[in-house]
């Protein structure tokens, strides 16, 4: 009776505000947070590129909604050269950029528009380069300055990028967030106006949603740009509520006053499934959750004190008192989700007899450690304090020693990547597009030493193979590699692969189409509320 | 009285320099900073980050970036944020009305509710009516903020509908907002409904904020007057015939005031500091809510600024109860 008093009172205002389009069809989403900026170039902050990136821009490739399968978008087609070094994108016709408060574009989505937005985050003698700060964090990030030599407009609806090395993984680089195609001639008419800053507040891009207005910490407004390249977007305004307490996201969504959410409470996750007004979806998440060891120091240089430290450590019993349930055992450093996952694996058995005696035999006693637990939630972590007792617990039993420290986040990241550091790390990754290397290279490769490969672990069979993977073009020699890439991971077990979460996502009923981003993030278009 | 202002206001400069001093040194003794939060888990190359360090200007010794930054300030520049890149000023004054609304909203009740229930106590001192009060009082004291609200949610909004969930204003409302205060704004702009909704979405936080400081006031209130109430003058007043009300309201309320004042003198600055909790419940967009991220991001210049602007603003409340002070009670006024 008072659901149906609140609906009908939401009914009410709908109809009071919609007085123009009596049709219009709005879709609340409760966001998480708030954005940093509307210029995905600048940040890297998944709440950003919701608000800015997955609505108001398009890349020259895509991800398939919900997948991690690249499609054509503002390239209709591609080219690589034999060795690997020149990509040539055959780009879009008849794309129409958006028409804002400040901007009326006069002519269509085109090579120059490529060029710019390349060369903004490339060339440092760029009039656009230090603009709003000049920090392109994810572009640095992805080795894009090293990768790119050069970017040419061959013709208005052809660019080719010249690479310095062949890079396998640069079409779905392509597909992130970072690599959003700005207006040029945008950027041109703010920079003559003397308010070239303006680019990355009022965002103009080719999007199916364009900004209306932002209230700070408070609401975004989006509309549907009419003329988008794939059809108008089935809604036809688009709000982000922004609710930062995940407990009153749920109330709200309950409440009908929003109709998506993200990262519920995992305590609610029971309550919503009864729930008939709310769909709960859910999916595996492109993430890792894992313990990385020191292997710098001993005893963990020793592989076989890290497998026995493993051995020890009781999985199943994290995924229920961690995640609930919301989770799956991690067996290899890579998500079942990403190809080349091998399935071959043999994970490391819960023996806690057997690794007793492994460490008793690598000559380990009275072994002294820490276990550090990370201070925040994290989609690959619900808790990571309660991990790490339940490690704590687990070692105890084959008599190692382990006491539990913890950071501030910020402090946490800085200082787990000390070389010197003791014990052994929580930490976790998500996926930024989809590919192997962006786990296996990143977070274990030689040059992230000190940075984000934690373990600090630079194993040269491991290296040779995800180095060689870089290179080649044809997927399935790099399925062989990355297969054996796993293969040598586990035999010298840097760490402890604990858990691949699972994503849940409640959506009201009347809600169509709605998929769950692998990558985390909230696509609209294609969404459609059923009235 | 003149030369009073004069002292008080005379005494604030020391004071705000050291707030200076403070709020610089603060953020930087936290470890981490503004570039290897912004890159978050994946990292920074040393090189990279001393390149984005010098970009902000954060490689300078610490001594240097002080004087640079008191320069800045006395000129008016609170510099711009590390994130978003706006001015400080600008973004603190983007959401201080919400807080200050907000804030206002909670002394009012807590004032109207807690000032009549202290006296009430008091008089009838004792009493089962005095000892409710005073439990109650005691139960909102330490009820922890952030549970009291989401009961209230659950409770008015999600089960009975009466309320709504969060947030200043019903969402599909969009007018602009000249002065930042949605109960003017919404007035002002003239949409139909949008008065009562900004009034409904002010309720269950204005509770949930001012129920401490009434908390406090009900108590206060009550200590206050029991002591006046054992006055000479108060017996006087009785032996005289006067009407209880009068004794009550005009002789010894007004005496009682003193400590009730400093008590909500001291519940405003705080409640200005900005209200952390009820912000983050009630998806309020208020300074308090701001301040976390900023401290969160290491956002050096947001943190700074406006640790300075809440800082003034409270010196500023405190002066202005110690101003009080002066008209209520005349012998304050007419030292020297």
């Amino acid at each position: 009776m008072n659901k149906k008093l609140s609906t009908t009172a939401l009914g009410l205002v709908l109809a009071m505000g919609m007085s123009a389009a009596a049709e219009a069809k709005t879709l609340v989403f409760c966001s998480e947070g708030s954005p940093e900026g509307f210029n995905p170039q600048l940040y890297t902050a998944g709440t950003t590129f919701d608000a800015s990136s997955r609505q108001v821009f398009n890349k020259l490739v895509e991800f398939t909604i919900g997948t991690t399968n690249i499609e054509p978008a503002l390239a209709e087609s591609w080219e690589v050269s034999d060795d690997g070094l020149e990509y040539t994108f055959h780009l879009r016709r008849g794309v129409k950029w958006q028409t804002t408060e400040n901007f009326t574009p006069t002519r269509d989505f085109n090579a120059d528009d490529v060029v710019y937005s390349f060369m903004r985050q490339l060339d440092p003698n760029h009039p656009y380069h230090k603009i709003s700060g000049g920090a392109y964090e994810y572009f640095n990030g992805m080795s894009m300055p090293d990768l790119l030599k050069e970017i040419v407009k061959v013709d208005d609806y052809t660019v080719k990028f010249v690479l310095n090395r062949p890079e396998a993984p640069m079409i779905a680089n392509l597909g992130m967030d970072f690599a959003s195609i700005l207006s040029a001639e945008y950027a041109d008419k703010m920079m003559e106006a003397g308010t070239p800053e303006q680019v990355d507040l009022q965002p103009v891009g080719t999007g199916p949603f364009q900004l209306v207005a932002y209230q700070k910490d408070a609401v975004i407004r989006y509309k549907a740009h009419p003329d988008y390249w794939e059809g108008k977007a089935a809604i036809d305004n688009l709000i982000f509520a922004i609710t930062p307490d995940a407990s009153v996201r749920y109330q709200k969504l309950k409440a009908g006053e929003c109709h998506v959410m993200p990262y519920p409470n995992p305590a609610d996750l029971e309550a919503m499934e009864a729930d008939a007004d709310i769909n709960l979806m859910q999916q595996e998440g492109l993430n890792v959750g894992y313990l990385a060891y020191n292997t710098m120091k001993a005893p963990f240089d020793n592989p076989k004190v890290r497998k026995a430290l493993n051995m020890a450590i009781n999985k199943e019993a994290i995924i229920d008192a961690v995640f609930q349930g919301a989770g799956k055992v991690a067996k290899n450093p890579i998500p079942p989700t990403i190809w080349s996952y091998n399935e071959n694996v043999k994970d490391d058995p819960y023996d806690p007899e057997a690794a007793k005696k492994m460490l008793e035999e690598a000559g380990v006693t009275d072994l002294k450690t820490s276990v550090w637990a990370m201070p925040v939630q994290r989609p690959y972590n619900p808790n990571a304090r309660r991990m790490a007792e339940l490690i704590q617990a687990d070692w105890a039993k084959i008599g190692v020693q382990a006491d539990i420290v913890s950071y501030e986040w910020g402090e946490y990241l800085e200082r787990s990547k000390d070389k010197e550091r003791d014990g052994a790390v929580l930490l976790g990754w998500t996926g930024d597009n989809g590919d192997p290397d962006n786990f296996l290279a990143v977070l274990l490769g030689c040059d992230a030493v000190g940075g984000a490969n934690r373990a600090q672990w630079c194993y040269q069979p491991f290296e040779d193979l995800i180095q060689q993977a870089k290179t080649v073009s044809d997927n399935d020699k790099r399925t062989k590699l990355y297969e054996q890439a796993q293969v040598v991971f586990k035999e010298q077990a840097p760490w402890a692969t604990i858990a691949h979460s699972v994503v849940f996502k409640p959506v009201r009923k009347e809600v169509k189409n709605f998929k769950i981003d692998p990558f985390g993030g909230h696509v609209f278009y294609g969404v459609d509320i059923e009235e | 009285m003149f030369r009073f202002v004069l002292t008080r206001l005379a005494q604030l400069i020391p004071t705000f320099f050291g707030i200076t001093l403070v709020a610089f040194a603060f953020i930087r003794l936290l470890p981490g900073d503004p570039v290897t939060l912004l890159a978050g888990e994946r990292g920074v190359t040393p090189e990279r980050h001393a390149e984005l360090m010098t970009q902000f200007g954060f490689d300078k010794p610490g001594w240097q970036q002080y004087l640079y930054y008191l320069a800045d300030v006395a000129q008016g520049d609170l510099g711009k944020s590390v994130v978003t890149k706006k001015p400080v000023l600008q973004e603190f004054f983007t959401l201080f009305p919400a807080t200050l609304e907000l804030s206002f909203c909670a002394i009012v009740f807590a004032i109207v509710i807690g000032l009549p229930a202290g006296v009430i106590a008091a008089v009838r001192r004792g009493s089962a009516y005095d000892h409710t009060l005073m439990g109650v009082a005691l139960t909102g004291y330490s009820m922890p903020i952030f549970w009291w609200a989401l009961i209230l949610i659950i409770i008015f909004s999600t089960n009975l509908g009466w309320t709504p969930v969060s947030g200043r204003i019903d969402i599909l409302y969009f007018f602009d907002t000249p002065t930042g205060f949605m109960l003017i704004d919404s007035l002002l702009s003239g949409e139909k409904g949008a008065f009562w909704s900004a009034l409904r979405h002010l309720i269950l936080p204005a509770i949930v904020l001012g129920t401490i400081p009434l908390a406090v006031i009900a108590r206060q209130t009550r200590s206050a007057m029991l002591e006046v109430l054992g006055e000479d003058y108060v017996r006087t007043a009785r032996a005289k015939g006067l009407p209880p009300w009068r004794i009550i309201g005009l002789h010894a309320l007004r005496n009682a005031l003193i400590p009730v004042i400093t008590v909500i003198g001291l519940s405003v600055g705080v409640l200005l500091a900005g209200a952390i909790l009820t912000e983050t419940i009630f998806a309020w967009p208020g300074i308090g809510k701001w301040m976390v991220d900023s401290i969160a991001r290491r956002d050096y210049p947001s943190v700074q600024g406006g640790l300075l602007l809440i800082a003034g603003i409270v010196m500023i409340v405190n002066i202005s109860v110690e101003l009080l002070y002066g008209l209520i009670n005349p012998r304050i006024r007419h030292r020297r």
